[in-house]
C-alpha cells in the first residue's frame, strides 16, 4: 500500500525483506546503511534478541531521489525469520509493496527455504495479497560458503514464478542493490498501471 | 489508482494538521503526531524538531500491530488506548478512524486525565475530517481516472534514480 503524499510530494513504499532464520535479511538491511549516504537514510531500527536476532523486525528508511518531482522513499523491513514467531511476520507484512526473500544457499537449510516460502505465501493471503502479482525478488545469500547447493538447483526448487533471481553475499554485499533495486522498480512500474 | 493506496492532499493535510494543533494546545502537549497504520507519518504538531519522526512512526506503528495482536489472542477486537509512563515524557497513544494512529507525546504541563478528554474530543473531528477525504479520493478517481502523476513515468525515469 503506497502511501502517495501530494502535499509534501512524496511516495512512500514499503519493501519486506522475508526468509528463514540465519539466512542473512538483516545483513542486507545493514549493509545498505553502511553504503547509503546519511543525507539519504534515516536511522537504523533493530529490535532484536541479545544474541542478535531478530525479535520483532529491523527498519530502515531509504530515499532514492525523485521522481516526477515526488520524492520517493523506501521503508525497508525485515521480518524475524525463527520460525516460531510466526505471529509476528504477519503483522509486518501489512501494507507491504514489494518482497525480497532471501534463501541461505547452504543444502542443509534448503527445507527452511522451502517452508519459508509457504509461510510467505500463506500470510501474505491472510493479508489480502497473492505472491503471484506482487513485486518479488530472489536472492541466493551466502554464495561465499564452501556447502552451497548449485544455483540452477536452487532455481529448480525455489523459483515461484520466474521472479528475478541474484546471487549474493550479505556480508560483502554482492548482490544487495541489485536485489533491492529489482523489486523497487517493479514497484514503481506497478504505481504507473494504476 | 488502486483504492488500497493511501493518498493524502494539500488541503486534507492542513486540516489535519490544524486538528493536531489544536489538541496540542488544548492538551498542552509537547507534540502530536498521526500516524498511518502501516508506520508512515501523515501530519504532526507541536516541538516536533527534538523527535525523530519516522522512527516514532514505524515503531508506534509496530507497537499497536503487536497489541492488536494480543488483544485478538484474548478475543478483544482491539485495545483502544495505549499508554506509556516514563519519568518525565508519556506517551498517549490512540487509533482514530480505523487506519490512523494518535500519538500525544506529554510532560508535567499536562497530565493523563486531561489528554484523554481532549483526545476524546479531536478524535471526532479528526474522524469527520478523515471521512470527507476518503469521499474526495473517491470522487477524485472516477472523475479522472488518470489524473495520477505516476501513469507517466518512463523506464528512463525509473533508471535515473538507480544511476549512481
Ligand atoms: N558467510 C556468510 N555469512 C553471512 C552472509 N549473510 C549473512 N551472514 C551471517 O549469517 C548470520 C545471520 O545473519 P542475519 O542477517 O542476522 O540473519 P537473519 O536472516 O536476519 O536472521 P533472523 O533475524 O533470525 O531471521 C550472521 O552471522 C551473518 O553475519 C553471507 O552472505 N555469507
Ligand atoms: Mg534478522
Amino acid at each position: 500500500m503506497a502511501f502517495i503524499n501530494y502535499a509534501s510530494k512524496e511516495i512512500n513504499c514499503k519493501i519486506v525483506y522475508y526468509g528463514p532464520g540465519l539466512g542473512g535479511k538483516t545483513t542486507n538491511l545493514q549493509f545498505i546503511y553502511n553504503k547509503t549516504s546519511p543525507e539519504a537514510r534515516g536511522k537504523m531500527i533493530s529490535l532484536a534478541t541479545e544474541t542478535d536476532r531478530t525479535l520483532f523486525f529491523d527498519f530502515l528508511p531509504l530515499d532514492l531521489g525523485t521522481i516526477r518531482g515526488f520524492t520517493t522513499r523506501f521503508h525497508l523491513y525485515t521480518v524475524p525469520g525463527q520460525v516460531f514467531y510466526d505471529a509476528s511476520r504477519k503483522l509486518i507484512l501489512k501494507g507491504v509493496d514489494g518482497v525480497i526473500f532471501v534463501a541461505d544457499s547452504q543444502e542443509e537449510r534448503m527445507e527452511a527455504n522451502i517452508e519459508s516460502i509457504r509461510n510467505l505465501e500463506d500470510n501474505l493471503e491472510e493479508n489480502g495479497f497473492d505472491l503471484k502479482s506482487i513485486p518479488y525478488a530472489l536472492q541466493f545469500n551466502k554464495r561465499d560458503l564452501p556447502n552451497v547447493l548449485q544455483v540452477d538447483e536452487m532455481y529448480r526448487v525455489l523459483n515461484f514464478k520466474r521472479e528475478p533471481t541474484f546471487e549474493g553475499i550479505a556480508t560483502s554485499g554482492k548482490g544487495v542493490f541489485d536485489t533491492l533495486k529489482s523489486v523497487a522498480k517493479q514497484i514503481l512500474i506497478e504505481l504507473r498501471k494504476r | 489508482m488502486r483504492s488500497h493506496d493511501f493518498v493524502l492532499y494539500e488541503d486534507g493535510l492542513y486540516r489535519l494538521e490544524e486538528a493536531l494543533r489544536r489538541l496540542r494546545l488544548d492538551a498542552n502537549a509537547k507534540a502530536v503526531f498521526l500516524v498511518d497504520k502501516n508506520g508512515q507519518q501523515i501530519a504532526a504538531a507541536g516541538e516536533v524538531e527534538q523527535f525523530d519522526v519516522t522512527s516514532l512512526a514505524s515503531l508506534t506503528a509496530g507497537n499497536v500491530a503487536a497489541t492488536d495482536g494480543l488483544a485478538k489472542l484474548i478475543g478483544e477486537r482491539e485495545f483502544s488506548v495505549l499508554f506509556h509512563e516514563g519519568k518525565q515524557d508519556h506517551i498517549h497513544i490512540s487509533i482514530v478512524a480505523k487506519r490512523a494512529i494518535l500519538v500525544v507525546i506529554f510532560d508535567d504541563r499536562s497530565s493523563l486525565g486531561l489528554t484523554r478528554l481532549r483526545v476524546r474530543q479531536a478524535s471526532g473531528d479528526l474522524e469527520k475530517i478523515f471521512e470527507s477525504m476518503a469521499k474526495q479520493a473517491e470522487q477524485g478517481t472516477m472523475a479522472n481516472t488518470d489524473s495520477s502523476p505516476f501513469s507517466e513515468i518512463t523506464d528512463e525515469d525509473i533508471d535515473a534514480l538507480f544511476s549512481e
